[in-house]
């Protein structure tokens, strides 16, 4: 688990992308249609596809992600239950290749969160209050720092959000969990040999 | 004597390989990796950069059902793909099992179909089992008693490299089920209606277990349905324990073990049940008398209504509003009013044989409205067959519904069979996300009676209406 494969993370700094909606699920975050490719790259220009673009292609003006104050954020702040649905890692890959890093919810859905951790998309989950401010003040100024797991906000506590230790050490140091896995191979083999098939 | 377990924490300890400590996840040996050609190409990557082989061949089976076209010119006949990615992520799973050594059911197997229905099919799908997908709906194998869940891709490329999973214990979920659902009622009914109850994350971080004379009555293909959806309502997984129903539809499937070791096999499986007394994180109980047929009318899974009742007037709910709008229906009128141009009887939650004669049951003798396209999609190429030996292709083809080759179709349109801008798709599928089954369609769902029913009416039918 030496080499980084993934961007480390340490701390994020920056103004928020505010989407309310609840239950923004990965259909939203990429359509199934952009799912035919064969690689991670470039699907950035997918994310939020059918709210971001009209028929023609031509970007929808009112859309958050088309308007001058969403350039250059890195923490998209959604409604409860965020990434709901399919498994498809196509959306943590989206977000990422967007230039997200935090996405902060009161609820992140399982699928989601997992396939996020795993590409270098840091899945918060909040509290209600802050959550609630938060989506009052779009554009807000924040500070996620991961070794102590805690938001910042100017002028406010700092909120502490729950994130796996094992999880915590892979994003902090850029490495993945398949170096950890291989690393149990003496284990596997030990499992596989006593396992009734 | 050792506290009671329920049957998942039997089924995770049996496959712990290392055990979960305050620092890491625990390892998790996988018993079944299946594969498709959607969310694996990048996996396959993976192990050609890293260098690594594929761990266990013997337990990973590649099938191509997303992208597939289901036009029999195209599946058999030569005719080209029509949406070039699609071909080409098609082309690309051949090259990766090829050179990996991956058994691919492809696309001209008489095997093949959607990954969901052709586990149980061949036997692959077994009680105890661990098996995961890069798919979500990998819920419904957890029909046979099996932990089965959805991975994303970069757990895919860990499974076909060490055939283990890092994860964390979820917690557990019975879902008790009294009674018995009434005649014209179906498991679909009943899914929707534990959707809109729980809620569309109520399972967030847990494993459902149905129990309940209710989930007992049923047949395999009715235990799938359910299972399938457990994920609409957040939970990766749901479970139903092993029993003679479970055991008789392995002993004729073609991948079970035989012979003693069938015998050795059902003393394991026997033992799966959760033991009485074990206790569970959340319950909820539902009587299944009190079911109607169920239909969707929001954006998402559970946002349900009984098909004789009323979209209800939640006016200043942010979510239901946007449904509102987006749906083009209007608070508290009759979900019976809903047009229906679109009527879609297929995927991994309502394609099986089963589903199928139920649909034709309804139609038989009857004709789709003027106006409503109906596509009749079997899950897999042996779903097919069964149903054109029974006639079934002849009754929906009589009525004017369009009999197809098997894969997901148009539950989620990625290989072009989509619903048209605000149209109205009655759907025997899962999802009805803004833009699921086409951008700007609008999804009803339903069963497999109620969309054969709401084709021949042309608007949301209850299908007692037609049974009686």
């Amino acid at each position: 688990m030496t080499t980084a494969v993934i961007e480390p993370i340490v701390t994020i700094r920056s103004r928020t992308v505010v989407m309310p909606s609840t239950n923004i699920d990965t259909d939203q975050l990429i359509p199934a249609r952009f799912l035919t490719t064969t690689t991670k790259e470039g699907l950035g220009k997918a994310l939020f596809a059918d709210w971001r673009y009209d028929a023609d292609g031509k970007p929808q003006p009112d859309f958050i992600l088309n308007r001058p104050e969403a350039v250059g954020c890195r923490v998209l702040v959604a409604g409860r239950n965020i990434g709901c649905g399919s498994s498809r890692e196509h959306a943590p890959w989206a977000l990422v290749d967007y230039g997200f890093q935090a996405v902060i919810s009161t609820e992140i859905a399982d699928i989601f969160r997992n396939n996020s951790l795993k590409n270098g998309l840091l899945p918060v989950v909040v509290d209600e209050t802050t959550h609630g401010w938060l989506l009052a003040n779009p554009g807000a100024k924040v500070e996620i720092d991961l070794a102590s797991a805690t938001l910042r906000i100017p002028g406010r506590a700092a909120v502490s959000f729950p994130i796996d230790p094992f999880a915590r050490y892979c994003l902090m140091n850029g490495v993945d969990e398949l170096g950890f896995l291989l690393s149990k191979d003496a284990a596997i083999k030990a499992y596989e040999a006593k396992r009734v098939s | 004597m050792s506290a009671p377990k329920t049957m998942f924490e039997k089924v995770w300890t049996a496959h712990e390989v290392v055990p979960e400590t305050a620092d890491t996840p625990a390892v998790i040996f996988i018993d079944l990796h299946l594969t498709h050609e959607v969310t694996t190409p990048q996996a396959f990557s993976l192990l050609r950069e890293r260098r690594l082989r594929l761990r266990r061949p013997d337990l990973t089976l590649a099938t191509m059902d997303h992208a597939t076209p289901t036009r029999t010119e195209q599946v058999f006949g030569g005719a080209p793909i029509t949406i070039d990615s699609a071909a080409k992520q098609i082309r690309q799973l051949e090259v990766n099992c090829a050179e990996f050594g991956v058994e691919l059911l492809g696309l001209q197997d008489a095997r093949r179909g959607i990954v969901h229905i052709i586990g149980p099919e061949l036997g692959v799908t077994q009680p105890g089992k661990t098996i995961v997908c890069g798919d979500s709906h990998t819920s419904t194998h957890g029909a046979f008693g099996a932990l089965a869940f959805g991975i994303g891709t970069t757990e895919v490329g860990h499974v076909l490299a060490t055939q283990c999973l890092l994860q964390k214990k979820p917690k557990t979920f019975a879902i008790e089920v009294d009674g018995s659902l009434a005649a014209g009622v179906t498991p679909k009914d009943l899914i929707l209606a534990i959707i809109g109850k729980v809620g569309v994350s109520g399972g967030t971080g847990h494993v459902f277990e149905y129990r309940g004379a209710a989930i007992r009555a049923m047949s395999m293909d009715e235990r799938m349905t359910v299972c399938n959806m457990s994920i609409e309502a957040g939970a990766r997984a749901g479970m139903i324990a092993p029993d003679e129903t479970t055991y008789a539809y392995l002993a004729d499937t073609p991948r079970t073990p035989k012979g003693a070791a069938w015998e050795a096999a059902l003393a394991r499986w026997r033992s799966l049940p959760s033991d009485p007394g074990a206790t569970f994180d959340k319950a909820v109980h539902i009587d299944a008398a009190t079911l109607e047929p169920m239909v969707t009318y929001g954006t998402n899974p559970g946002m349900v209504v009984a098909v004789s009742g009323h979209v209800p007037d939640r006016k200043g709910d942010s979510v239901f509003d946007a449904a509102m709008k987006y749906m083009g229906l209007n608070p508290g009128e009759p979900i019976g009013n809903a047009p229906v141009n679109v009527v879609f009887v297929g995927s991994c939650t309502n394609g099986r044989l089963s589903d199928l004669r139920a649909a034709a049951r309804v139609l038989r003798g009857h004709k789709v409205a003027s106006g409503v396209h109906m596509l009749v999609v079997p899950g897999s190429q042996e779903v097919k067959r069964l149903a054109e030996a029974e006639g079934l292709h002849e009754v929906f083809r009589a009525a004017g519904a369009e009999w197809r080759e098997s894969g997901c179709s148009m539950c989620l349109g990625m290989n072009g069979d989509t619903v048209g801008k605000g149209q109205y798709s009655v759907s025997t599928s899962n999802r009805n996300f803004e833009g699921r089954q086409g951008v700007g369609a609008r999804t009803l769902l339903a069963s497999p009676e109620t969309a054969a029913a709401s084709a021949i009416r042309g608007r949301v039918t209850d299908p007692r209406e037609l049974l009686s």
